[in-house]
């Protein structure tokens, strides 16, 4: 009785158990579907992969969509692109791991004046969108003479990724109970060797959250790797898959493009699978806390 | 790792310097003091980081907003004209409206998709689990990938999409889905959904979830409906949480850009061009950064104003 009482608004309560599996099966295959077809305009052959009508799963399969993309005759080298997103995605996660980590715990343990306000003028960057500066962002950049590099685009990510690192790393050492801290300080503990042998142990959950999340904007960024990275050389994986887009060498291949957006999407995809629990509780404290 | 047992000598008061503390430090700082630095210190490369990317191109951004800056050549003082000018260039006075438009449609339906979804997921009855992965799957991906994938899937001739409806006979023959802005605008929402739905779905179910199950099972004895306790208790009570799933959905919307660049490229006749989109083209193609500027002001201006809105919305509704 109790349970059936607190379960009332449950969608599933108000229709029978093989409804609920019928209507939540139909819609997970809408979600999974894309996907799904995506893969298998991958893994075609390159004149299947542009058949009128389209095949809905290859009659043949081939990698020849990747072998396409290996930089032979002048085309695209996809795996120069991956490294130059792993470049950015992997400093950008150093970055902001090691700032956020070192801010987040002087915000939350280390008192000093201003520390508040100092706190507040940091988040107010949360209201204010990257893309409503991203003009003179570009002229700092050429000031300090790192237009058009990856390092250029690194510092950036980190920066718009810092507002939440910090507030997810204040709020993991902010739970950390005092006794600990004290406890470490007694034992002969600066403050600030208390930080890595005591206090980040038991903020890892927020590492790895910030981590993620950092990993997931700067790998997947567009607009910004779009308008601060001019060589075509240097472009990570989401603008050269417009250069892809625009057929700039011979004819568009849907084929081909197809498999250089799964090789941008399938990472993100394992790594959520992997790593889902970090990433959906550090969505719930980000958002809701 | 050594020095850190649980056993250690305790302290009443935190942060109470000790005989055992005072011991380390010869200088002339107190552990305080020390304390305070060290604090200082932690915060300073955020607070470098923040100047230098955030602060000092946003008090760019007002100041070349008043000038008529090329990317070479003379930079012009020019006061408020550029402000002016924005009401009267007939793109972006499109371009704002048509980015309001959108933001009115999708949000909506990403609120309703999430909520439903949620309400489908929420619980821990056997499956549950592995729908609510399913439907986050596409949350990870790129909104750049994402649109890489849908302007194939929705290509007329060489696109599964037009073909499915055919093989359906729903279609005679494959539509052109991006040459009638209405269609093109209907591609880039179902996209969205697909991406962006798990998410709300998410965090609409830790709302759900956080609500006392006495109040519903209270509006039950007393007779309520299944559907009645649904919207007289249970939406009521998720308003903290529907008003920040509100926040995310407008501001990612009137903020758009990768989809409509990706999908549409701002076509059919520049009608699917956002905000965000003429920014960049005024920006970054024909390089009128004193304009883009202005524009960019005027943005921030409207956003953060619906922010400030919203997050009234938030604050009121936290107070039941």
């Amino acid at each position: 009785m109790k349970i059936g009482i607190t379960k009332l608004v449950d969608l599933r309560q108000a229709m029978p158990a093989l409804a609920w599996w019928v209507v939540c099966s139909a819609l997970a295959a809408l979600f999974i579907f894309p996907i799904y077809l995506m893969v298998m305009q991958s893994v075609k052959p390159l004149d299947e992969a542009v058949a009128i009508p389209p095949t809905l799963f290859p009659h043949q399969f081939s990698l020849e969509s990747f072998l396409a993309l290996s930089g032979e005759n002048g085309s695209i080298n996809i795996v120069h692109h991956i490294l130059n997103s792993l470049y950015v995605a992997i400093a950008a996660v150093v970055g902001t791991v090691v700032v956020s980590t070192l801010g987040g715990y002087g915000f939350a343990r280390l008192p000093f004046p201003g520390r508040n306000t100092l706190f507040f003028a940091m988040l107010t960057t949360f209201m204010i969108p990257f893309q409503a500066i991203i003009t003179p962002l570009y002229l700092v950049l050429r000031t300090i003479g790192i237009e058009n590099t990856l390092l250029g685009l690194a510092l950036v990510y980190i920066t718009f990724e810092l507002p939440f690192g910090l507030f997810l790393m204040r709020n993991s050492f902010a739970t950390i109970p005092a006794e600990l801290e004290e406890a470490a300080f007694l034992d002969g503990c600066s403050p600030l060797s208390a930080l890595p042998r005591v206090m980040l142990p038991l903020a890892l959950p927020g590492v790895v959250t910030t981590a993620l999340f950092t990993f997931f904007a700067s790998w997947n960024e567009f607009f910004a790797a779009l308008i601060l990275i001019t060589d075509q050389d240097k472009l990570t994986l989401p603008v050269t898959l417009s250069i892809l887009q625009t057929g700039q060498f011979g004819t568009l291949n849907w084929g081909i493009l197809e498999a250089g957006v799964v090789v941008s999407a399938i990472p993100c995809i394992i790594i959520y699978l992997l790593l889902q629990r970090y990433y959906v509780s550090g969505l719930l404290s980000g958002a809701l806390k | 790792m050594s020095g850190f047992t649980k056993q250690g000598p305790r302290n009443d008061t935190p942060y109470t310097p000790t005989a055992g503390v005072g011991r380390r430090r010869a200088g002339d700082l107190s552990w305080y003091q020390r304390r305070q630095l060290t604090g200082v210190l932690c915060v300073l490369p955020a607070a470098l980081f923040i100047t230098l990317f955030f602060f000092i191109p946003l008090v760019l951004a007002f100041w070349m907003s008043l000038y008529r800056w090329p990317l070479l050549g003379i930079h012009k003082f020019i006061g408020v004209a550029n402000y002016v000018a924005a009401f009267h260039d007939s793109t972006f006075l499109h371009a704002a409206g048509f980015t309001a438009e959108y933001t009115l449609i999708i949000t909506p339906i990403l609120l309703i998709v999430g909520l439903i979804l949620a309400l489908l997921v929420k619980g821990s009855r056997r499956g549950t689990g592995f729908f609510r992965t399913v439907y986050f799957l596409p949350v990870p991906i790129g909104f750049a990938s994402a649109s890489f994938l849908w302007v194939w899937l929705v290509q007329p001739d060489v696109g599964p999409f037009g073909r499915i409806l055919q093989m359906m006979h729903l279609v005679a023959q494959p539509p052109q889905w991006l040459a009638a802005t209405a269609s093109a605008l209907f591609v880039v929402i179902a996209m969205v959904t697909w991406k962006t739905s798990g998410m709300q779905m998410i965090l609409l179910m830790s709302g759900m979830q956080a609500i006392p199950t006495e109040l519903e099972e209270a509006a039950r004895v007393d007779g309520a409906g299944r559907w009645q306790v649904f919207f007289h208790i249970t939406l009521p009570l998720l308003r903290p949480t529907l008003a920040l799933v509100l926040v995310f959905s407008v501001a990612g919307s009137l903020l758009a850009f990768d989809q409509f660049y990706i999908i549409t490229g701002g076509g059919p006749s520049n009608s699917t061009i956002t905000a965000v989109y003429w920014i960049y083209h005024t920006s970054f193609v024909t390089f009128q950064l004193g304009y883009g500027s202005a524009l960019s002001i005027l943005l921030m201006l409207v956003l953060a104003a619906v922010s400030f809105v919203q997050l009234r919305l938030i604050h009121r509704s936290t107070e039941f």
